[in-house]
């Protein structure tokens, strides 16, 4: 288990366990934070489970170009530390990283 | 206090519940499911829950979600009748719910086939929960199977059995797939990736019956025999209206609503794939079954409910994985005129941007994200980039082309 910090549109700050290899996005939604309603269910297609990320020990995994371009075209502004968080896997490497919820 | 009573936990009505609460709704919520499962993501049904035995569904919200909203969540319940001069709900189980709102977010149910054969063992539809988990549990052991129409869920289903070495054969009635969700040009490269992974497609065949002893073996075209092992029927939905016809509303292809969403009482509504909603910009009614008109819908409902009357005008936008292809869809391409293609590096089509009268109406993009999400940005403001400019296909050029002309909008 990865401990994850989700820090919630009212700025609520939720730490939760969260099973490796699932998406950071289901372990979000599992746990019941709020602001990810990702809809298309982790398709990278509708950009309701972006986030930013505040803090992590390591550098996360490059970003494909699906992501990428879903993100740099969405109507909440992407910035540098956005990510679409069904694209993003838990591992121990993300344990202690902290993502701020974009919402929709 | 009678609050807000929702038959249906789907996209549409999960959503609503959510969105009451983020308007700061404080009433009761009730919402009702027929479905015995824990709210889920239907999309996902036909691909990533069926490679694995034991994937399990992806559900909507956690349970702690709905504990934690105060919405009670009754799973396996059917709501039976509405008696409108009370303003209640009755559901199988005897009980009655007060309602100041009353809310229909059914959804639809797979269109039936009525040829001979159509209930053997061996045939499916592929809508539920329920449908996904006989499905899974009947494909070991199966090498071939014939997919009786040639829509978004058959496909899907038919690219996903291929992937498992299956021999498939898609039959679709019309000249070509897809009818009327996507253009002919979308359809055919749709076609052309199916047989890459190696379906059979068959277009313009009638299907004369279902054969087997006790069980599938064959489906009889009107040219030839296809032996099976297992059928899926995909000839897609009709909306879940029974409740609304049996309480006098007007029906008409689905529950007929007004702009806000409002049907012809005025303390029922409906939303999502069983409902007939005027079009914005035309008023024109229509039936979208997609999970982005279900979830916008509930949203532009949830903010009605709380005290902010809110008509309903969302761009529609769908999507469609079909194996590795990905296929989006932005507006709706009804009344175009006009069609201009774009195609990748490789020479494959990459999108279709469709003008009705010289304006923007509609984008389909295949494995092309960049594009589909501008072309939503595009609809909502109602620009029109020039035509070289979107022939193109370059999202950076478009997003050029689009920040000025809101610039000077």
């Amino acid at each position: 288990m990865t401990k994850i910090t989700f820090i919630e549109p009212n700025g609520t700050r939720r730490e939760i366990e969260a099973a490796d290899g699932q998406s950071v996005m289901l372990a979000a939604t599992g746990a019941g934070i709020d602001g990810i309603s990702a809809e298309c269910g982790g398709s990278c297609i509708c950009a309701t489970c972006h986030c930013l990320v505040i803090d992590a020990p390591q550098d996360l995994p490059e970003m494909e170009d699906t992501e990428r371009d879903t993100l740099e075209f969405t109507s909440d502004a992407m910035q540098d530390n956005s990510r679409l968080t069904c694209q993003v896997e838990v591992t121990p490497a993300l344990d202690g990283a902290v993502f701020q919820v974009v919402g929709h | 206090m009678a609050g807000v009573v929702i038959i249906g936990a789907g996209h549409g009505g999960t959503q609503l519940a959510a969105g009451l609460r983020d308007e700061g709704y404080a009433g009761t919520i009730d919402l009702i499911s027929a479905d015995p499962d824990h709210p889920y993501h239907k999309p996902p049904l036909s691909k990533s829950f069926m490679k694995a035995e034991d994937a399990p569904l992806q559900p909507l919200r956690a349970p702690v979600f709905f504990a934690d909203k105060d919405i009670r969540l009754h799973l396996g319940q059917t709501a039976t009748g509405i008696d409108r001069a009370a303003k209640t709900v009755t559901l199988a189980d005897g009980a009655t719910l007060p309602y100041a709102a009353l809310v229909l977010a059914t959804g639809t149910e797979a269109r039936r086939l009525t040829l001979p054969g159509h209930d053997l063992p061996g045939v499916h539809t592929l809508r539920t929960a329920s449908d996904a988990r006989a499905l899974r549990g009947a494909l070991p052991g199966v090498a071939r199977v014939v997919v009786i129409g040639g829509g978004f869920i058959g496909l899907e289903a038919a690219a996903m059995l291929a992937g498992r070495g299956i021999a498939v054969t898609v039959a679709e009635l019309a000249p070509r797939l897809l009818g009327r969700a996507a253009s002919a040009e979308v359809a055919q490269a749709v076609a052309h990736e199916l047989e890459a992974l190696g379906v059979r497609v068959l277009t313009g065949v009638s299907v004369e019956a279902i054969e087997g002893e006790g069980r599938v073996a064959a489906v009889r075209l009107g040219t030839e025999v296809l032996a099976a092992d297992l059928v899926i029927v995909g000839i897609g939905a009709v909306p879940v209206d029974g409740l609304a016809r049996a309480a006098d509303l007007t029906v008409e292809n689905g529950v007929v609503v007004d702009a806000h969403l409002a049907t012809s009482d005025p303390h029922i509504f409906a939303l999502g794939d069983c409902a007939s909603f005027p079009a914005p910009g035309n008023g024109r009614h229509m039936r979208l079954e997609s999970v982005q008109n279900a979830t916008d819908q509930a949203r532009a409902l949830a903010a009605t409910l709380a005290g902010k009357p809110t008509a309903y005008g969302a761009v529609p936008w769908f999507w469609s994985d079909i194996g590795p292809m990905k296929l989006q869809i932005a507006g709706l391409i009804g009344a175009a005129d006009e069609a201009i293609t774009t195609h990748g590096a490789d020479g494959r089509l990459k999108s279709v941007y469709h003008l009705a009268a010289g304006r923007l109406v509609a984008v389909e993009t295949l494995n092309s994200a960049g594009e589909h999400m501008l072309a939503r940005r595009l609809l909502t403001d109602g620009v029109t980039p020039p035509r070289d400019v979107l022939a193109t296909g370059d999202a950076a050029r478009i997003k050029a082309a689009w920040q000025d002309l809101t610039a000077t909008a």
